[in-house]
């Protein structure tokens, strides 16, 4: 069966360093896998890649098998890529409604209106009409997650959606992710929280240094052995 | 009575500046350029509505018709041909292209059409008056050419509050990355803003060429008074930019009346005091603050 999203052979630099290297993935659809790693191990810059916020050096982006690779960003988010970048990078003098509005532009056919992402985060419904810069942290959270709803999206990438976040805002977004996920949304999560990480996901991969060092399902994998990778003491060891 | 005569006036003439700076504060507030062809490009809208009723024997109104859907489409083009190059090689490569802009425009209208001063008929409302009262009389073209400026900042500050294209706008202004990653197209929102801004600059040219003669060289004057009005109305505010035309009108129609040859001199002076005034507002905010930040 042809994955969601595969990503193949991956290079990615900023400059003259290279922060993704050779790196593969594989995303079916319904699937939500976590890419954990290090600050600096190359997660966002792949996530970035892979919305087309950065264009690769080398390799190939595939959406249902289409090479999507050379596609500028806001094509991306029409054929179902969005991003809800880290620090959630609203738009400051927008209201929380104009900023899930905006991305109606690309709206691929699909449930998600205002009222949807209302409905899916509760907490949005008097904030409507506030601009997002008074927002809280959790409020911009759930605000950006929104927006790239917002987009009848197929992938969901998410950066660091806990950076920053108090604990129990984070538990409040994290219940809100676990609905999406059970509703069958497809989601390719960056995250530093290994346990939260490998609590929701369905596989786990562990980058170093712009590689993938670590794969597999959750059920295959311990927190020892994501552990180890994660600060570098285990070296690539693929599980199929 | 005469001061207030000159104050109404002014008032008036100031729309015309509004209505000029009001594309010049729309691309500066989308993309952060200061187009300093911007007079220029009302200067060509209004030779291409003189063209119009030269050989097609139409009023200058209806000559409109042709011009503003003409403008919207060169100034599409310019972004996505001349404009959107310079923007990617950092903020002075624009500076110096507009710049470069206005010099070719001078140039090939001076070509075309001789350095002859030439003018825009403004038909039979052009002499039509009304009294206020015994001392006050105002023109109808005048009350005209404030009412279109309004109605052109409340159109582009209705389309900018409440239009898909507004939220597109404001959003790629603040952040263009972020609004590509939600499917906005940047440089297409950038072309229809320099688009708009380009159409309010004829609009405003063909205004201010049936208020007043214009040559090829008056570009860089247009630009003056525009770009004095912005900053006089705060940057990137449309509201801002008429309070900003109204202050100049009313500072040259004041200064006039004390001598004639005040007229621009005075308006330059009331820009300098704003200018000071808030570059001197803006260190006593900001200078503390950065001293407390460092304490």
């Amino acid at each position: 069966m042809t994955a969601l999203l595969a990503v193949e052979d991956l290079d990615v630099r900023h400059g003259l360093l290279q922060a993704v290297r050779q790196v593969s993935l594989e995303l079916a659809e319904g699937e939500t896998l976590a890419l954990v790693g290090a600050n600096g191990a190359g997660k966002t810059t792949l996530l970035r890649a892979i919305a087309g916020a950065h264009r690769p050096a080398g390799g190939r982006i595939l959406l249902e098998g289409h090479d999507i690779t050379n596609r500028q960003a806001h094509r991306r988010a029409k054929l179902g890529i969005a991003l809800v970048p880290e620090g959630r990078r609203l738009f400051p003098d927008l209201t929380v409604e104009e900023n899930l509005r905006v991305a109606g532009a690309a709206r691929r056919p699909g449930p998600w209106t205002v009222r949807e992402v209302v409905r899916a985060f509760p907490l949005l419904e008097p904030l409507l009409r506030k601009r997002a810069a008074s927002l809280s942290g959790g409020e911009q959270q759930a605000t950006a997650i929104g927006r790239a709803l917002m987009t009848n999206p197929r992938v969901l990438l998410l950066d660091e959606v806990s950076l920053g976040l108090a604990p129990i805002v984070v538990d409040d977004v994290y219940r809100s992710l676990t609905r999406l996920i059970e509703g069958g949304a497809t989601i390719l999560l960056v995250e530093q929280d290994l346990a939260r990480a490998m609590r929701v996901a369905d596989r786990v991969a562990c980058m170093l240094e712009g590689r993938v060092v670590l794969e597999g399902a959750r059920g295959e994998l311990t927190r020892e052995q994501v552990t180890e990778a994660y600060f570098g003491l285990r070296r690539r060891e693929a599980t199929a | 009575m005469t001061w207030v005569n000159d104050v109404v006036h002014g008032i008036l003439l100031g729309g015309v500046y509004a209505l000029l700076a009001s594309g010049l504060a729309l691309m500066f507030g989308v993309m952060r350029i200061i187009n300093l062809a911007h007079g220029s490009l009302a200067l060509v809208g209004a030779y291409m509505a003189f063209l119009c009723t030269e050989h097609l024997h139409i009023s200058t109104y209806l000559a409109l018709a042709p011009v503003l859907p003409g403008a919207l489409i060169v100034g599409y083009l310019l972004q996505r041909t001349m404009l959107e190059r310079s923007l990617r090689a950092g903020p002075l490569v624009p500076l110096l292209t507009t710049f470069g802009l206005l010099i070719v425009i001078a140039n090939l209208l001076q070509y075309s059409f001789s350095p002859d001063v030439h003018s825009l008929g403004e038909g039979r409302i052009g002499l039509a008056t009304f009294d206020v009262s015994s001392t006050l009389t105002i023109a109808w073209f005048d009350v005209l050419t404030f009412g279109v400026a309004v109605v052109v900042l409340v159109g582009l500050q209705l389309v900018l509050r409440y239009s898909q294209l507004g939220r597109e706008l404001r959003a790629t202004a603040a952040d263009p990355d972020t609004a590509e990653l939600v499917g906005v197209n940047a440089r297409a929102v950038y072309a229809r803003a320099t688009a708009i801004a380009v159409a309010t600059a004829a609009l405003a040219g063909v205004f201010y060429g049936m208020r007043s003669g214009f040559d090829p060289n008056s570009g860089a004057n247009e630009l003056l008074y525009a770009f004095e009005a912005v900053v006089i109305g705060g940057i990137g505010s449309l509201w801002g930019t008429l309070w900003g035309g109204i202050v100049l009108g009313v500072a040259q129609a004041v200064g006039a009346q004390i001598n004639t040859e005040y007229f621009a001199l005075s308006g330059h002076v009331v820009f300098l005091v704003v200018l000071v005034g808030r570059v001197a507002l803006q260190s006593q905010l900001v200078v503390p603050r950065l001293r407390r930040a460092q304490a």
